[in-house]
């Protein structure tokens, strides 16, 4: 018998091995949501598959009775609209300041500091200030997300060009590059890879303020929907949503690291020297 | 070409180079060698225009070296200097588009066909022709320093430094690049500054071999004294093994004098 630190699963074996906690915590939850439904049927806590299906399908395939939406589609719509937004333009500013503070020392000098000290600030905390400044419109959710990731992905990206070595640098001076060629050929294409990782893993923050500032000031948006039935203890439609959330966030996710392996499969290799 | 003039190198109290004064002529191959710490480096940096002297000069062609690297001195790192986003003929062309494309760093069309045929030219004679469309990660170690030195002879520079190219290279391919080295050199008329841990490669190779050396030593202060030009000779004139022989024992002392202090200190 091998040593237990020297035992490997086979690949089908390592599937099934992934596979059963998954499997013995819906069972637990079956067995548990039965026993409850069976004392009560009314229980609103657990409630059952049939019960969740119910609830999702006149969310998503009924018009809404008030204002004759759809509004799964709608909450998802809005809320991957804000997300998207709030990333995107948090990656615009934090991929031109970290570049910026990363491959000029005087930049640097004067920029790090103080971006170092907003990525300090707790988010959350500002959110009052910006609902006072923003309203609460669009405008004060897709900021909440900006002012929580854009400094994450600032310092590190700034990290990432810190880490170009300096070898390559001065090589391309001695080809002749300019600042302004150095920035443009041989950093920015070098960053990018870098900025999708970034991203990736900003991404976590950013449902999380999406769901926040949502919960708190909203309409529509899939974090306003689980807020607003919770007055209800309405959990065949939290606990779906929850899932639809989990399953957007993975989908995102595999999107942009299979988008990074198709544009930048020389950043995917390891060590190049 | 190059004139170094009573030349000193210190950071602080630390005397890294003290008192250096050669000239060497257009079309030396000169090989530095010495142990490491003894400032080699450091003075292949002050050619490049990344360090400067603390005392004296360092001209080329009569005019103070800059003090920023430029297309007039080319180098080959030991690693990192070839570009890993970029395939081989792109990492040879970047150089044309750097001097063509102030603006985008970018050639197309007509004036990209004409860089990437001179660029093509170039990696046949590195033996790269048919490697062009690869990535620098695709390639072993000996065929990326190939590109290395391909790139850096594209924009033609007067000087071109290595900085111990082939310490990283197994012993066979280290003897197909010296005999690259030695014929781009002859073929490009290049003044070629190598700097090598490897003593053979230095007595092998180029024109003129440099010791860097300590002459004095206190083991109280390591930092007091700096590094000289202790040995100027020109290769292939004297006999070899006799001064191979001096010379190991020289560094081996040397050695034994950086453990003690090493270990005091």
């Amino acid at each position: 018998m091998k040593r237990l630190v020297n035992l490997r699963p086979s690949r089908p074996a390592g599937i099934l091995l992934g596979l059963l906690p998954v499997f013995a915590l819906l069972l637990i939850y079956v067995i548990a949501s039965d026993a409850r439904l069976e004392a009560n049927p009314n229980d609103k806590l657990l409630p059952s598959f049939a019960q969740m299906g119910e609830a999702i399908n006149r969310l998503a395939f009924e018009p809404s009775k008030r204002t004759g939406e759809y509004l799964f589609w709608q909450d998802t719509g809005s809320s991957l609209t804000r997300l998207g937004l709030g990333i995107g333009i948090a990656a615009l500013i934090g991929f031109t300041f970290g570049l910026i503070t990363g491959a000029l020392p005087v930049a640097y000098s004067s920029m790090a500091p103080l971006i170092t000290v907003i990525s300090l600030i707790p988010p959350m905390a500002l959110l009052p200030i910006l609902f006072i400044v923003f309203g609460l419109g669009e405008l004060s959710k897709v900021a909440l997300i900006i002012f929580g990731v854009a400094p994450f992905i600032a310092r590190d990206i700034q990290r990432c060009a810190q880490e170009i070595p300096r070898e390559q640098l001065i090589k391309a001076q001695t080809l002749g590059a300019s600042s302004w060629h150095i920035v443009w050929r041989v950093l920015i294409p070098q960053l990018l890879p870098r900025l999708i990782n970034a991203v990736r893993l900003s991404l976590g923050a950013g449902w999380l303020f999406l769901i926040a500032a949502e919960g708190i000031a909203s309409t529509d948006g899939l974090g306003y929907r689980i807020f607003l039935v919770r007055r209800y203890l309405s959990m065949d439609v939290i606990l779906p949503y929850v899932a639809w959330i989990t399953l957007l966030a993975f989908i995102i996710d595999w999107l942009l690291a299979r988008l990074s392996l198709w544009a930048f499969p020389w950043h995917h290799t390891g060590g190049a020297r | 070409m190059i004139a170094i003039d009573k030349l000193w190198k210190e950071y602080g109290d630390n005397v890294v180079l003290e008192n250096i004064s050669k000239t060497v002529q257009a079309g030396e191959f000169v090989t530095l060698v010495g142990t490491s710490g003894c400032g080699k480096s450091t003075f292949l940096k002050m050619l490049l225009g990344m360090e400067t002297a603390t005392r004296g000069r360092l001209l080329m062609d009569g005019a103070p070296i800059r003090t920023e690297p430029d297309q007039t001195r080319g180098i080959v790192f030991q690693q990192y200097s070839v570009f890993p986003h970029l395939n081989v003929l792109s990492n040879v062309i970047i150089a044309r588009e750097f001097e063509h494309s102030p603006l985008m760093g970018k050639l197309f069309g007509r004036q990209k066909t004409q860089v990437i045929e001179e660029a093509r030219a170039l990696l046949e004679k590195v033996g790269l022709a048919n490697a062009a469309l690869k990535y620098p990660h695709e390639l072993s170690g000996g065929m990326r320093q190939r590109l290395a030195i391909a790139q850096a002879l594209i924009r033609k520079p007067r000087v071109l430094l290595l900085d111990e190219p082939f310490g990283a290279l197994d012993p066979g391919i280290r003897a197909d690049m010296h005999k690259l080295i030695l014929e781009l050199w002859r073929e490009h008329q290049l003044t070629v500054f190598m700097v090598t841990h490897d003593l053979a490669e230095g007595f092998y190779l180029g024109t003129r071999l440099w010791v860097f050396d300590k002459v004095r030593h206190d083991p109280q202060a390591p930092g007091a004294w700096g590094a000289r030009i202790t040995y100027d000779l020109p290769v292939g004139k004297t006999p070899a093994t006799t001064v191979a022989a001096i010379e190991q024992s020289l560094k081996l002392t040397e050695q034994k004098f950086d453990a003690n202090t090493g270990e005091t200190t």
